[in-house]
């Protein structure tokens, strides 16, 4: 297997772009990669989307995406895993590029998300859950997180300002992100004090709907410096699991094993664990999930994920710092672009680019996609090359 | 939803029937080809037992559109005596009232409306023991 490092990457400004549509992102993000990497051919392209098809009534997306890039006839695949569809187009852009079946790659996630009204949108992200046994009984994204929350609360002791203090981080770090959708900064008492969607969780508690896309330029490690003026970073953990659909089977109501397993394949192709990972991004779909992601990538004991946020351990400037980027709570959550704008952020990071968000001294970084409910999770590992 | 997939799904939705694995006593609710436990792929039809304890929770104030007009609702994941746990909409009680480890019973219900012609679609709900 060949060393795969990154050596462009690009992102807009997310939210409710209504002038844009899902072509006009994608290319934009996919030019502006290209771009600083300072390549101006591609051999492939990988594309993250969950649900084109729901929400703007277009499948074929390779066709259609390489079409409006001007990159046809480059092999072109759409890729899939629900809301880590993104980490999954970085994990099939890294194995063909490990493979040596391609030199440059262009991987991208992309979602339009505000061509439908909210209802319809909630019912096009229910599809990454159990249609037949858990939708179909009235259930809804907020409504399974929110049913891990309780079961965590129950188990753990977990309180509401524990769980609001996740938001209020992250909207901190938000602010420092010129490309985040939602960069106001909230307290406590907003967060428990807004809308309610599924109880215990509130509107504040929920990461967005939101259109946006993002790109990377992989390369193998051994031709970066000819192929770009950036410094690389490269890839060194891939680790993708799957568990249950529903999430009423899974064994444990408070933990993800899916993120566990993944996590333990990226670890072991990167030759540490985590004591070793000094930056974070973890998927914050809804407060909880930040608090059961790091607990399953190890990063804090079981249990112990309640008070990660609200002790400051997981603040930028604390000993795990888990999410600096604002994470899908304040940055936003295009389902199939986050994942690849997690791998975004942490190359950033390891480059020494964030600015006010900057992680100092970072050298190794991790981040977790995850699908649905945790049917499906994607691990990356990154350090600078 | 189409009549073809709506119908075949009556068996579990109506009579809630599951297949329990003849090699090792596994029982897998809806039925499967494969036993996840042992990969055994002989199965017993067995209906589930219509009692069984909440595990967790949560009341829907933002529902997906087929549910708008029902909100707030609860709906718990429910383990059936015997392990099975499904997930279900708790009714005929105040979801402020509801606690974890709770016992509640399956009733036979309407679910939801469907299309413009409003065809009723109808499966299980608990409701307190």
């Amino acid at each position: 297997m060949r060393e795969v490092a990154i050596v462009g990457v690009g992102m807009t400004r997310w939210g409710e772009l209504w002038e844009k549509s899902l072509r006009d992102i994608y290319v934009e993000t996919a030019l502006l990669a290209m771009e600083d990497a300072g390549v101006d051919r591609i051999d492939s392209m990988i594309v993250g989307c969950m649900s084109s098809g729901l929400f703007v009534g277009q499948e074929h997306l390779g066709s259609v995406l390489a079409d409006s890039l001007g990159a046809a006839p480059v092999p072109a695949s759409r890729v899939e895993s629900a809301c880590a569809s993104g980490g999954l187009a970085v994990r099939t852009g890294f194995m063909e590029v490990a493979s040596g079946m391609s030199d440059i790659v262009l991987v991208s996630g992309v979602e339009k998300m505000t061509d439908v009204d909210g209802g319809d949108a909630t019912y096009a992200l229910g599809t990454a859950a159990d249609q037949e046994y858990e939708c179909y009984h009235g259930i809804t994204f907020p409504g399974l997180y929110a049913m891990m929350a309780r079961a965590y609360m129950h188990q753990y002791g977990l309180t509401r300002e524990e769980l609001a203090a996740v938001a209020v981080k992250n909207h901190e770090n938000g602010s420092k992100n010129p490309l985040a959708q939602f960069p106001m900064k909230v307290t406590i008492e907003q967060v428990i004090g807004s809308v309610m969607v599924a109880d215990p969780l509130r509107i504040l508690d929920c990461s967005p709907i939101t259109d946006g896309a993002a790109a990377m330029i992989l390369c193998p490690l051994d031709q970066a410096k000819k192929i770009s003026k950036n410094s690389p970073v490269k890839i060194i953990g891939s680790g993708h699991a799957t568990d249950s659909i529903a999430y009423h089977s899974r064994e444990d109501l408070t933990y993800l094993e899916a993120v566990a397993k993944a996590a333990e394949r990226a670890y072991k192709m990167a030759g540490g664990g985590p004591e070793t990972i000094d930056a974070v991004e973890v998927h914050d779909c809804f407060t909880i999930a930040e608090i059961l992601a790091i607990e399953a990538l190890g990063l804090v004991e079981r249990g112990k994920g309640r008070t990660a946020a609200s002790s400051g351990l997981t603040a930028i400037g604390g000993k795990i710092p888990v999410n600096p980027s604002g994470g899908l709570k304040s940055k936003g959550h295009p389902v199939g672009a986050t994942g690849v704008a997690q791998v975004i952020e942490l190359t950033k990071q390891l480059r020494g680019e964030c600015g006010d968000r900057q992680v100092k001294n970072a050298r190794r970084a991790l981040a977790q996609n995850m699908g649905g409910s945790g049917g499906s999770s994607i691990v990356h590992i990154l350090e600078v090359g | 939803m189409f009549s073809s997939r709506y119908w075949r799904e009556i068996p579990q939705r109506y009579r809630m029937e599951a297949a329990k694995c003849s090699g090792c006593g596994h029982v897998s609710f809806p039925p499967r080809l494969i036993c996840p436990k042992c990969k055994g792929r002989k199965f017993e039809k067995v209906r589930l037992p219509d009692q069984g304890k909440i595990l967790t929770y949560t009341v829907i104030h933002v529902p997906a559109t087929p549910f708008k007009d029902e909100v707030p609702f609860a709906i718990a994941v429910v383990e059936l005596d015997g392990g099975v746990r499904i997930t279900s909409q708790v009714v005929d009680c105040d979801p402020s009232t509801l606690t974890i480890g709770q016992r509640v019973r399956t009733e036979f219900r309407k679910l939801q409306e469907i299309g413009d012609a409003g065809i009723l679609c109808y499966g299980y709900k608990c409701v307190p023991a």
